[in-house]
C-alpha cells in the first residue's frame, strides 16, 4: 500500500542547542566546563500540579502515578542555583532570543509582539522544577523543499533538559549540566507525505539553523521528534530520533506498526468485542498456579514476595502475536513497562513457552475463564506493579477495539520507537510568572533583517568562487561544518584545496579507521596549519599529527608534531644532503636522474619538509651545474 | 479577578466592545493581515499597554500588539480558568488531631495573573487535599486565620495567632502548624515564643521557598514534616521545621528563638544560629540534636500576650551618625536593639548621645551583625565606654529575637532596671545558652 492510500502525515519538530555564552535563564556557561568542579547529589522528588485552566494534564498524571525518587549530580562549574531550582530564573537570554528571531526571519515566520515564557509540566524529574521553560518566538513560516513550500508552524525557545544518567524502578538519576542550555524548535506543519520528503525537510531546516552561525555542532547538539499518524489512527510523537538517517527508518516502521493496529481495530469490530468487556475483565491472582512454574523468571519473582496476576483479553485470540515486530502483544508489554515498571509480560500467543507449561496454562485459562476465542497476559513482579501493569494493559487493549491512541513514544537506535506515555495535551502548559514578557521590537526586527546572514546555498557558491573549490568540496565543508575553521585555516596562507580536503576526507578517514575525531578541537587544527605555514612541519603530515592528537587530546599540536618526528629540519640540513646527492651522480646524467632523487629526498623528508620546497630546492641545484 | 484583568485604555474599550472577557476565544485581525485565534488570557503588570495575551491551542501564550485599526472578535465563550480541588483521602482514625491554621505565604499559594506572582490563594484546605498523604499522619483540622504576605505583618497578626492558637490548645489539640509566609516567619516565631510559653503541645511553622502551584515545591515535604512534629514530637515547643538541605529528605527542626532566614530563596534558608537545630525529621524518624527541650505535656503554660510597637532594630554602618537614635526618642520609641560590629560596638561619637538617651529612660540593647557569637562589651574600650553610656550587652541574642523580646518586655517592664533584667532573664531559651561552633550537632 503506498504512503498516500495509508494517509501518512509527517511533521517535524526539530530541536537544536544554541551556542551562546549563557544558559537561558542564568549565568552558567553552555559549553561542558574546563575542569571537574565539586560535585553534589541532590535527591528530590515531584508531585503533579494543576493548570490554570484547573486540569491535570494526562501526561505528568502518568509520572505521578510513579513517584519516583530523582537524584540530581551537580557540578558547581556547570550549573548554578537556578538549575537547582534554587533560585529563580533570570529574564530570558537577549543572545538567545535574537538567534531564535533570525531563524524566524530566515524562515520568513512572523515573530510574536512579545515572548511570553510558559511552563511546560514535565515530572519524569528532566527539569528540577517540574516544567520545561519555553516560549513561543514566531509562528507561520516556510521553507522550499525540493521545490515545494513547507509551512513552518511555530519557532519556540526553550531550556534543554537535564541528562539522564540511569533510570531505575525506583530512582532516576540526572546530570544537571546540560539543564538550561537554550533550544531552538522548529516544527513544520503536518504536510511531509513521504518518509523521503521527512528527511529532506529536516535537512532543509538544519542547514537554516547551522546559516544562523547561533546553534552548537556535533553529538547531542541536535534531536529530532516526528508527528506521525495515517489515516484513522492517533497522533504519534516519537521522540529523539537522533540522526537524519534514522528519520526514513522510523517513519516507515510506524507507518507499518499504526497499519498494523488499524487492522487489529477491523478484526476486533468483526469479533464483535466491545471496550466494554475488556474494561470489565477482573485482574487475577494466579500465584499458587505459578508457584512451581517452569519459568525461572517467574519462580524468582514469587520468591521475592511478588505474584503473578492475570488478566483475561476476550475475542483477542491469536491477535496478539503480529507480523515480524510489529505486534499487539509488544504494545501491550511496553504498556506495562512504562505504567507499571515492570520487565515484561507472558501473553497467551507465545505460551506453552518461555519455561511456562501447558499445566500452567491450563489452570489459568481455567482460573481466567478463557475460552478457545479468548487471550490472557500475565503479569509476575510486585504486588502493586503488576496490578499498575495489568490496569495499564486492559487499558490500552480496550481502546485496541476502536482506535489507537495518541501516544507518545522514544525513537530506538534500529529505527523502531517504544511506547514512552501518553501524548500531553495544552494542559501542561501555564505562564512563567518569574519572567517578564520580552518585548519583540519593531527596530530590533528591522536591524536583524539587514543583517541576516547568508543561506548555506549561498555560502557553498561563495567557497566555489573565492577558493576554487568543487561544489562537492564545498558542502562537504559545509555539512561537515567546517566553513569557519576552513576559512581561518586559509587565512593563514595554507592552498584552499590541501586544507579543504584534510578537514573533510582527511577527519573522515581517521573516523573510519576508528580515531575519536571529537578529540580535535578547532584550535588543534588552526595551529597545525599554522605550523605548517610557518614551515615547522610539511602538509603531508597532517592525518598523522591529528591522529596523535586525537589519540592523546592533552597535546598540542606543535608537541603532536615533536612526538612524531616530523619536525622540519634547518634548512641547511636539507640543502647539505641534496648537495650530497647531486654531488654522487655524475654530471652528465644529472637531467635524467632528477625523477629518482625526488623520490630520494621524499623518503627522507615527507611529512616533514613540504614536497614543493624540496622539488624546487633540488631544481635550483641541478640547473647550477 | 476582575472579567479583564490587566486590560486599560484602548485596549480594554476594544475587548469590551467585541463582548470578549478572560477565559473566551477571541480572534484578532491587523490590518497587514496577520490573524491570530486564542483565549484571552490574565496578563501581568510588565506586559506592555497594547499587548493582548492570547493562549494558542498548543497552550503556548504569546503577546499581540493591537492598535485601533485592528478587529477583535470574540468566537466562543471560554470556561473561567478555576481550580478545582481533589476530593480529600479517607480519613485514617485513631490518629492525634492536629490544627492547621494558614495565615498565608508560599505554601498555601498559586500563580496570581494580575500581578504576574505568587499570591496566597489555596486555602490549607486546599492544601490538605493536595497532600493526601497528611491523612496518614493525623486527624487534619484546617482553617484559615488570614492569608497575607509575611512581610506585611505586625505585632498585630503576632498576637492574633497567639490568641488563635491558645484556644486551639485550650480545645485539647495534640498540635498546632502554622502556615506561614518564610520571609518575616523567624519574627513570628520568636513572637510566639514568648507568648506561648512552655506550651503542652508542639506549635510548629511551616513555609516553603518554592511555590505550591509548581511540581517541584518544597510544600509537600516541609508541611508532611510540620505535621509529623506537631503530631508526634516529644517537646512542647514554638518551632520552625524547614528543609535541613536542598533534597526533598529532612526537616530540620529549629527552635523558635534560634533561627533566622540565611538565604533569599533556597529551600534551605532557615538555620538555627548560635544554637544547633531542636532535631532533625528524616526516612520518618526524628532524631532529638538537643535533648534539653520543654517535654510535651509538661507543665509551666504560660499565656502572656501584647507586644509594644515602640522599640526599633538599627544596624550600624562606618560613619552612620547617633542623630537616628535621637530621632526614634524623639518620636515617641522608647527603646533600640543595635546591630553593632564584632563584639558589640558602634562608634565613639554615639556615646554621649546613648548617655543621654539611657538617663531619659530610652533602651540602647547591643546585638552583633556578626550573626554568629555573643557579643562582649568587655574586651575593648569602646565597648567598656559603651556599657557605662547605659548600654545593655544581650550576649547571644538574634539581633531580631532581640527585637521582639524587647517589643514583648516593653508591655510587662516599667523602669529601665527591670527592662534589662526582662530581656537578659531567659524565657524561652533566646538568651545565655553555650554557644558551641557553629554546624556541631549532626547538620
Amino acid at each position: 500500500m503506498s504512503y498516500e492510500e495509508l494517509g501518512l502525515r509527517v511533521g517535524l519538530e526539530i530541536h537544536r542547542q544554541l551556542d551562546t555564552r549563557h544558559k537561558l535563564f542564568c549565568k552558567c556557561s553552555t559549553s561542558p566546563p574546563a575542569h571537574e568542579g565539586s560535585k553534589l547529589r541532590v535527591v528530590r522528588f515531584l508531585r503533579e500540579t494543576q493548570s490554570e485552566l484547573g486540569e491535570v494534564d494526562q501526561a505528568a498524571r502518568f509520572e505521578a502515578r510513579r513517584m519516583r525518587r530523582i537524584v540530581y549530580e551537580y557540578d558547581f562549574n556547570s550549573a548554578c542555583l537556578v538549575e537547582l531550582d534554587e533560585e529563580p530564573p533570570h529574564p530570558i537570554n537577549p543572545e538567545a532570543v535574537r538567534i531564535a528571531l533570525t531563524t524566524a526571519l530566515m524562515m520568513r515566520a512572523k515573530p510574536v509582539d512579545e515572548i511570553h515564557v510558559m511552563r511546560k509540566i514535565v515530572i519524569d524529574g528532566s527539569n528540577t522544577s517540574g516544567f520545561q521553560r519555553t516560549c513561543m518566538v514566531a509562528l507561520g513560516g516556510e521553507i522550499v523543499v525540493d521545490g515545494q513550500p513547507i509551512p513552518i508552524q511555530t519557532i519556540t525557545l526553550e531550556e534543554d533538559a537535564a541528562r539522564i544518567v540511569r533510570a531505575e524502578a525506583d530512582e532516576v538519576v540526572y546530570d544537571l549540566s546540560r539543564l538550561g542550555i537554550p533550544l531552538i524548535e522548529v516544527s513544520t506543519g503536518p504536510v511531509l507525505y513521504t518518509p523521503a520528503l521527512a528527511a529532506r525537510a529536516a535537512e532543509a531546516i538544519g542547514r537554516i539553523l547551522r546559516a544562523t552561525r547561533g546553534v552548537k555542532r556535533g553529538l547531542g547538539t541536535v534531536r529530532q521528534d516526528l508527528n506521525i499518524s495515517i489515516r484513522g489512527s492517533g497522533l504519534m510523537e516519537v521522540k529523539g530520533v537522533q540522526e537524519l538517517e534514522l528519520i526514513p527508518r522510523v517513519i516507515e516502521y510506524e507507518a507499518r506498526r499504526l497499519k498494523h493496529l488499524l487492522n487489529l481495530v477491523e478484526k476486533l469490530r468483526e469479533r464483535g468485542v466491545a471496550p466494554g468487556a475488556v474494561e470489565a475483565q477482573p485482574i487475577v491472582d494466579l500465584t499458587e498456579v505459578f508457584r512451581e512454574s517452569g519459568s525461572r523468571v517467574i519462580r524468582r519473582k514469587i520468591s521475592e514476595g511478588g505474584v503473578v496476576l492475570g488478566l483475561r483479553l476476550p475475542g483477542f485470540a491469536g491477535l496478539l502475536r503480529g507480523e515480524g515486530d510489529v505486534r499487539l502483544g509488544r504494545e501491550l508489554a511496553e504498556y506495562a513497562k512504562a505504567w507499571g515498571g515492570v520487565e515484561g509480560i507472558f501473553h497467551s500467543d507465545e505460551l506453552p513457552g518461555y519455561g511456562i507449561g501447558e499445566d500452567e496454562v491450563r489452570e489459568a485459562r481455567r482460573l481466567l475463564g478463557v475460552g478457545d476465542s479468548d487471550a490472557f497476559v500475565l503479569v509476575a513482579g510486585r504486588e502493586a506493579r503488576a496490578r499498575e501493569a495489568l490496569e495499564a494493559v486492559r487499558m490500552r487493549a480496550a481502546q485496541a477495539c476502536t482506535n489507537i491512541p495518541d501516544e507518545t513514544r522514544a525513537a530506538l537506535p534500529d529505527g523502531t520507537t517504544v511506547y514512552m506515555r501518553p501524548r500531553p495535551g495544552s494542559a501542561r502548559m501555564y505562564p512563567e510568572t518569574d519572567i517578564p514578557p520580552f518585548r519583540v521590537s519593531r527596530e530590533v526586527l528591522e536591524e536583524i533583517e539587514r543583517s541576516l546572514p547568508p543561506p548555506l546555498e549561498r555560502v557553498a557558491e561563495d567557497l566555489v568562487q573565492r577558493y576554487r573549490l568543487s561544489s562537492q568540496l564545498a558542502w562537504e565543508l559545509i555539512d561537515s561544518e567546517m566553513v569557519e575553521e576552513f576559512e581561518r585555516v586559509v587565512g593563514l596562507g595554507v592552498a584552499p584545496s590541501v586544507v579543504a580536503s584534510v578537514l573533510t576526507e582527511g577527519l573522515k578517514q581517521l573516523r573510519r579507521e576508528g580515531y575519536r575525531v571529537e578529540n580535535i578541537s578547532p584550535s588543534h587544527i588552526y595551529d597545525y596549519f599554522r605550523l605548517v605555514s610557518l614551515g615547522v612541519t610539511a602538509k603531508e603530515s597532517a592525518l598523522q599529527v591529528l591522529a596523535e592528537i586525537a589519540r592523546d587530546p592533552s597535546l598540542t599540536a606543535e608537541q603532536a608534531v615533536d612526538r612524531l618526528g616530523l619536525r622540519a629540519p634547518p634548512i641547511e640540513e636539507v640543502k647539505t644532503f641534496i648537495e650530497e646527492l647531486v654531488s654522487s651522480v655524475p654530471a652528465g646524467e644529472r637531467g635524467s636522474a632528477a625523477g629518482r632523487l625526488m623520490g630520494e629526498l621524499m623518503r627522507r623528508y615527507r611529512g616533514r619538509v613540504d614536497g614543493g620546497l624540496l622539488n624546487k630546492l633540488l631544481m635550483e641545484r641541478l640547473r647550477a651545474r | 479577578m476582575d472579567r479583564w484583568e490587566g486590560y486599560s485604555g484602548f485596549l480594554l474599550e476594544m475587548i469590551r466592545a467585541a463582548g470578549a472577557e478572560i477565559g473566551d476565544e477571541v480572534v484578532v485581525e491587523r490590518p497587514d493581515g496577520s490573524r491570530f485565534r486564542g483565549l484571552l488570557m490574565f496578563k501581568g503588570e510588565l506586559s506592555a499597554e497594547n499587548v493582548l495575551v492570547l493562549k494558542l491551542s498548543n497552550g503556548y501564550n504569546i503577546g499581540v500588539a493591537v492598535d485601533p485599526s485592528c478587529r477583535i472578535e470574540r468566537v466562543a465563550a471560554g470556561r473561567r480558568p478555576a481550580f478545582t480541588r481533589p476530593p480529600p483521602p479517607p480519613q485514617k482514625s485513631g490518629l492525634p488531631r492536629v490544627k492547621v491554621i494558614g495565615t498565608g505565604g508560599t505554601i498555601a499559594s498559586r500563580v496570581d495573573y494580575r500581578t504576574g506572582a505568587v499570591r496566597p490563594a489555596i486555602s490549607s484546605e486546599d492544601l490538605v487535599s493536595l497532600v493526601p498523604e497528611l491523612s496518614e499522619l493525623a486527624l487534619i483540622d484546617a482553617e484559615v486565620l488570614f492569608s497575607l504576605y509575611s512581610e506585611d505583618f505586625t505585632a498585630r497578626e503576632w498576637e492574633a495567632i497567639a490568641e488563635r492558637v491558645k484556644r486551639v490548645i485550650d480545645e485539647g489539640f495534640d498540635g498546632v502548624v502554622l502556615t506561614h509566609g518564610t520571609d518575616t516567619m523567624h519574627y513570628t516565631a520568636a513572637a510566639l515564643s514568648f507568648t506561648l510559653q512552655n506550651p503542652p503541645v508542639p506549635i510548629v511553622l511551616v513555609g516553603s521557598q518554592r511555590s505550591s502551584d509548581r511540581p517541584s515545591s518544597d510544600a509537600a515535604f516541609n508541611l508532611m514534616g510540620a505535621v509529623w512534629v506537631a503530631a508526634r514530637a516529644p517537646f512542647g515547643e514554638v518551632v520552625v521545621a524547614m528543609h535541613a538541605w536542598h533534597s526533598d529528605e529532612a526537616v530540620a527542626v529549629h527552635r523558635g528563638t534560634r533561627v533566622v532566614k540565611m538565604h533569599t530563596s533556597s529551600r534551605d534558608a532557615f538555620k538555627s544560629v548560635n544554637a544547633t537545630p531542636l532535631a532533625i525529621l528524616s526516612g520518618g524518624s526524628l532524631r532529638i540534636l538537643d535533648s534539653d527541650y520543654h517535654a510535651r505535656g509538661g507543665d509551666g503554660f504560660t499565656y502572656a500576650p501584647g507586644f509594644s510597637d515602640r522599640a526599633a532594630l538599627v544596624k550600624f554602618y562606618p560613619g552612620m551618625g547617633p542623630e537616628f537614635l535621637e530621632y526614634l526618642a524623639e518620636h515617641g520609641f522608647r527603646g533600640v536593639v543595635l546591630e553593632g560590629t564584632g563584639l558589640g560596638h558602634v562608634a565613639r561619637r554615639w556615646i554621649p548621645v546613648i548617655r543621654r538617651l539611657t538617663g531619659d529612660g530610652f533602651f540602647v540593647g547591643m546585638t552583633s551583625q556578626c550573626r554568629f557569637g555573643r557579643v562582649n562589651m568587655r574586651v575593648y574600650n569602646t565597648g567598656r565606654d559603651l556599657l557605662n553610656a547605659g548600654v545593655v550587652e544581650l550576649d547571644d541574642m538574634l539581633a531580631e529575637v532581640a527585637l521582639v523580646k524587647l517589643m514583648w518586655a516593653l508591655k510587662r517592664a516599667g523602669s529601665l532596671e527591670e527592662l534589662a533584667r526582662l530581656m537578659l532573664t531567659p524565657v524561652a531559651r533566646e538568651v545565655g545558652a553555650r554557644v558551641l561552633p557553629q554546624g556541631v550537632g549532626g547538620v
